[in-house]
């Protein structure tokens, strides 16, 4: 894909009973927000483990939106409290070891919130627009990848000659 | 010294603990390794000195030492012999209710600094980083305590230095020092085996279905592993340092764990391992808990 072409790719991650909901109304109420999102379902903010993030960013998001219910008002009660320190100590070490604090953004969108869900979105796929494609990321295992890429091809050679 | 051994020998001698953990000289007075006594006569093999360097609070949660507290059908205590650093850990492992304190019995230290490495006289060079910014020389909670304290070697915290020195480069910068540093992971994840905090049965590194963390040694999979290890310990990490005294390849994960540390301690004045009463940072939270980076 050439440099004028790329668009950026963001993965949010929703709570099924705020900002889901949430999204839903926007969309029934014809608003309109950015399609280069891709929204994951989960039954509670709190249970977004960070390995879904970093899975996110190895399997080529350039950014990541984590969006639950307001603090008070979660379905579980107390969810979106363990998950808001999860994430302040989380947020911060992905920013020290050198992943740019707009790449993973956090909000609260309620289930009435259509507009602020389309301000939301809006604003993380412009972040994350200006920073341009996670290439750190992308670049991790290039030189893993041309290896095995390497290999393959002489598999592939040698299978030719043995037919 | 001949306390330690004495102490040992009678609480083996009259049944109070099963067995003891503590340190023996390895081939050199300026060596030690780990040794767990469980006969009064062979107390004799204990020492305490600045290189007792293991966190011996790893071995309480592994079934095989705490089998030893079971004799005849009652659980006995198990002993410790545990620097002030390394009490944290103990603590820190009953607030997570891996231990129960009466299962415990701390021997302790009035600390006066450890080594970097064996084989190395103490003074402001050699000391451990760690022993530089020690705000516990002496044992928070203990059941006997030797040792007198003296002064400590002062030497500048270079650590918190080079962390500091983090601010100010742009977070690619960062992120191309910390790439380069995980490229040399080779994934003996023997940070893992020496961590007294990383004690849960089944890893997440181990998980197969589905595969959380790549298990090859590869750029992206080192980079999952030493995100994932560092985010399980931030808050929970005592700062005992020996995930990076056994990294074979001199990945600099104290910088990681004090940079959590100092999170920790800025945004929720916590620090873990302190205070028995008190439940864990990531396991409570208070409803006023700042959010000003979410939208």
């Amino acid at each position: 894909m050439t440099e004028e072409k790329w668009e950026p790719k963001v993965v949010a991650f929703v709570c099924n009973w705020c900002t889901y909901t949430g999204a839903d109304l926007a969309g029934t109420s014809r608003l309109k927000y950015p399609a280069n999102m891709k929204m994951i379902r989960v039954m509670c903010s709190g249970g977004i483990d960070p390995v879904f993030i970093i899975k996110a960013f190895e399997r080529g998001a350039d950014g990541v939106l984590i969006s639950g219910c307001h603090p008070g008002d979660c379905h579980y009660n107390a969810g979106n409290f363990h998950a808001r320190r999860r994430w302040t100590m989380f947020h911060q070490l992905l920013e020290y070891l050198g992943i740019d604090k707009n790449r993973l953004q956090f909000s609260w969108v309620s289930a009435s919130e259509g507009k602020k869900f389309v301000d939301v979105v809006s604003k993380v796929v412009n972040d994350v627009r200006e920073l341009g494609p996670f290439k750190g990321y992308k670049e991790l295992n290039s030189e893993f990848t041309a290896v095995v890429n390497g290999l393959k091809q002489e598999v592939n050679k040698a299978e030719a000659v043995n037919g | 010294m001949d306390e330690l051994r004495n102490h040992v020998k009678e609480m083996l001698a009259n049944g109070t603990v099963a067995a003891v953990i503590g340190y023996k000289e390895a081939g050199s007075p300026m060596r030690t390794k780990p040794v767990i006594i469980t006969a009064p006569e062979e107390a004799i093999l204990l020492v305490f000195n600045e290189y007792c360097l293991n966190n011996l609070a790893v071995y309480l949660t592994k079934a095989r030492v705490k089998n030893l507290a079971r004799v005849n059908g009652t659980i006995k205590k198990l002993g410790i012999v545990a620097k002030p650093c390394d009490v944290h850990a103990v603590i820190a492992l009953i607030q997570e209710s891996q231990l129960k304190r009466e299962d415990v019995y701390i021997i302790s230290f009035n600390c006066n600094g450890v080594v970097k490495d064996y084989g190395e006289t103490l003074t402001g060079e050699t000391i451990a980083s760690k022993c530089l910014h020690c705000d516990a020389r002496q044992p928070l909670y203990h059941d006997k305590v030797f040792g007198e304290l003296k002064d400590l070697p002062a030497s500048p915290d270079e650590e918190l230095a080079k962390i500091k020195s983090f601010d100010d480069m742009t977070s690619q910068e960062r992120f191309e020092y910390f790439k380069n540093e995980f490229d040399k992971c080779i994934k003996c994840y023997a940070c893992r085996a020496a961590c007294p905090m990383c004690y849960c049965t089944q890893c997440i590194t181990d998980k197969t279905i589905p595969r959380w963390v790549e298990s090859s040694a590869h750029g992206r999979g080192n980079f999952s592993w030493n995100l994932i290890r560092a985010f399980h310990l931030s808050a929970r990490c005592v700062g005992c340092g020996e995930c990076e005294r056994a990294c074979p390849m001199d990945i600099p994960l104290s910088l990681i764990n004090r940079k959590m540390l100092e999170v920790a301690k800025n945004d929720f004045a916590y620090l873990s391992g302190r205070n028995l009463e008190t439940p864990t940072l990531v396991g409570s939270f208070d409803v006023k808990d700042k959010e000003e980076f979410i939208l």
